[in-house]
């Protein structure tokens, strides 16, 4: 790489290959350079495609090699016996629950802590807020134990409610809602308390409306966190009719052995699907918000 | 609602801070208590509350069944004298060493290769895919690679098989589990790091690599002696993230391996869950939750340290 950059002009065209355009003639190195970018996304990308290839083979012929990339002759029985070796529409309705409600519930709250920190006055509103922002690095593994015994206390040990309640509550989402209060004009609010609104009607038909996008970010975050979590439904829940989609996953890879793994992969791609949709259609709130907390 | 259209002379003399809550100093009080009551009470049980739990927890020694036992400090000794304990901290600890240092390797490069001159259906094509693993569930991952590392049938040896080299015991062999685990880990996780360094990039003025273009500088000296020190605060950030979450690496070993061969990818939190959920020894399992806990503050403690001593900021 170091050969082509010695020039101190603009690096003078190789003579071997003819391009169709003579500006853009890529140097040895540009080409160096291209080759390594094609085999990071080859090596992100076989995993996922040959998941999906295998996941349309027969069961009885998934595991042959050498790996077919393109699915020849694709066979759908592993998506239906999916079905009948674990309860995949159980799995996905659990999760779908699950993430759907702690997500709504963490758009909720982190509306109403964020604008209160942003937008109203108390005594302690500082202290209040710090005490909130200090739990945004603890990580779920600490508080577990202590958060498995209040789940038993209430009375709410396996059951869908114990993976939901802890999890509503969400600093990094008070965070940022608090910050995008702070960023929408404060006459908006002081026409309209001049109008007669009081703090719920300001709220609720002013500032909320607006602060859409931002919790757009919270509930995409929250889904794409909820959906793949592993560790507190593994600890929270107990029988499999209220296992997500990763537990159910994990354990009929367990069951199958080395068995028939296109039923497994099958699984696999199905809970992929709703990730994916949240990824095309999301990928601009998601990438801002995974980097929201650390670029300001 | 019905008491003071018109702001109060106290409440006026800020202005910046909003509409003020109206009326009466209890309804006020009343409406930021619904506001704020959902969040601070939440917080106040699931997280404040265990983590004051599992600090007290930490030095006792508790199966849930029997009254708890006051035992001092051992379950931290445990850290260093119980053998699996211990091995589960080395393990993690490496761990982190060379999978962020991997990650962000990998991430960099690809960050700095996808901000030369290309199409923008390439650029687009490349961070899209790059990002993609981050989408998908660790678990997903773990029992793809799982069946991907498969000694026998897996793909990955019948690739090495075509270069001549024979059967690696990936799933059965301290060092090549170990390998494998953060192989997995690093899949998934280096679009994080990546999509921190594009913006780092793009926040870096093109006018600088202009001057220093025109004083003869190019590729390696430019990469050298402006792209990486401008880059400097998002490279610590990414630093701290990526060690954050390593710490707490779960999912991948206990799909992939159980913690094994022996206890040869055991990691901290998998001694947690364990300890907890397993031997019912929560006060052990509490003790290295506050140990994870304190070397996190001490990592995020040190980025502010670190800072202001070596990132340059323009």
């Amino acid at each position: 790489m170091t050969t082509a950059t010695a020039p101190r002009t603009r690096p003078a065209p190789t003579p071997a290959r003819p391009q169709r355009r003579s500006r853009a003639v890529p140097t040895p190195s540009a080409v160096a350079r291209t080759a390594f970018l094609v085999v990071a996304a080859a090596l992100t990308l076989g995993p996922v495609i040959w998941t999906v290839s295998t996941s349309l083979r027969s069961p009885a012929e998934s595991f042959t090699l050498p790996p077919q990339l393109i699915p020849t002759d694709p066979d759908l029985t592993p998506y239906i016996q999916v079905f009948s070796q674990i309860n995949m529409g159980l799995l996905t309705l659990n999760s779908a629950l699950v993430t759907g409600l702690i997500a709504v519930g963490q758009m909720i709250t982190a509306a109403l802590a964020g604008y209160a920190f942003a937008r109203l006055e108390f005594r302690g509103r500082s202290v209040w807020f710090s005490l909130v922002l200090a739990t945004m690095m603890v990580p779920v593994q600490v508080t577990i134990v202590p958060v498995f015994m209040i789940i038993r206390g209430l009375g709410l040990s396996d059951t869908l409610l114990a993976l939901i309640l802890p999890a509503i509550p969400t600093a990094f989402g008070t965070f940022l809602m608090r910050q995008y209060f702070l960023g929408l004009p404060v006459e908006l609010g002081e026409a309209a308390s001049i109008d007669g609104a009081g703090p719920w009607r300001t709220f609720a038909s002013i500032y909320a409306p607006l602060a859409l996008p931002g919790l757009a970010i919270i509930g995409i975050l929250a889904f794409n966190f909820h959906w793949n979590e592993f560790f507190r439904p593994l600890i929270l829940t107990i029988s499999e009719q209220n296992f997500t989609l990763p537990l159910g996953l994990v354990s009929l890879q367990g069951n199958m052995g080395t068995g028939s793994i296109s039923v497994v992969l099958a699984g696999v791609v199905l809970s992929m699907i709703p990730a994916l949709v949240v990824f095309l259609f999301g990928q601009r709130p998601l990438r801002e918000g995974l980097t929201a907390g650390v670029s300001k | 609602m019905s008491a003071a259209a018109l702001p109060t002379a106290r409440a006026g003399v800020d202005r910046g801070a909003g509409p003020r809550t109206q009326g009466p100093p209890w309804r006020r009080r009343l409406v930021v208590l619904t506001f704020l009551a959902p969040t601070i009470i939440g917080i106040g049980i699931f997280t404040l509350g265990p983590i004051i739990a599992s600090i007290l927890l930490a030095f006792f020694r508790w199966d849930i069944i029997t009254a708890p036992e006051f035992v001092g400090l051992s379950n931290f000794a445990d850290i260093v004298t119980d053998p699996t304990v211990r091995v589960s901290f080395t393990n993690t600890l490496v761990f982190v060493v060379v999978a962020v240092t991997l990650q962000i390797a990998v991430s960099l490069a690809l960050a700095v290769l996808i901000a030369q001159r290309m199409p923008t259906w390439a650029r687009t094509f490349f961070r899209s895919v790059f990002f993609f693993p981050l989408i998908l569930s660790a678990a997903s991952v773990s029992i793809i690679m799982r069946y991907l590392f498969n000694e026998e049938f897996g793909v990955v040896n019948w690739l090495l098989s075509l270069v001549g080299i024979g059967g690696v015991p990936w799933l059965t062999s301290p060092t090549a589990s170990a390998v494998v685990i953060v192989l997995v880990y690093v899949w998934q996780q280096f679009g994080f790091t990546f999509l921190l360094f594009v913006g780092g990039l793009a926040s870096i003025p093109t006018e600088v690599y202009e001057a220093s273009a025109i004083d003869g500088a190019t590729g390696w000296r430019q990469l050298r002696s402006i792209t990486l020190p401008l880059l400097s605060p998002t490279m610590l950030v990414a630093c701290v993230m990526a060690v954050i979450s390593a710490l707490q690496i779960f999912d991948q070993p206990y799909v992939l391996t159980r913690g094994g061969p022996g206890d040869a990818t055991r990691t901290a939190v998998m001694v947690i869950y364990e300890s907890a959920f397993r031997q019912l020894e929560f006060g052990r399992a509490s003790a290295i939750g506050v140990v994870l806990m304190l070397l996190i503050m001490g990592v995020t403690a040190l980025q502010f340290r670190l800072s202001r001593r070596f990132v340059f900021y323009q």
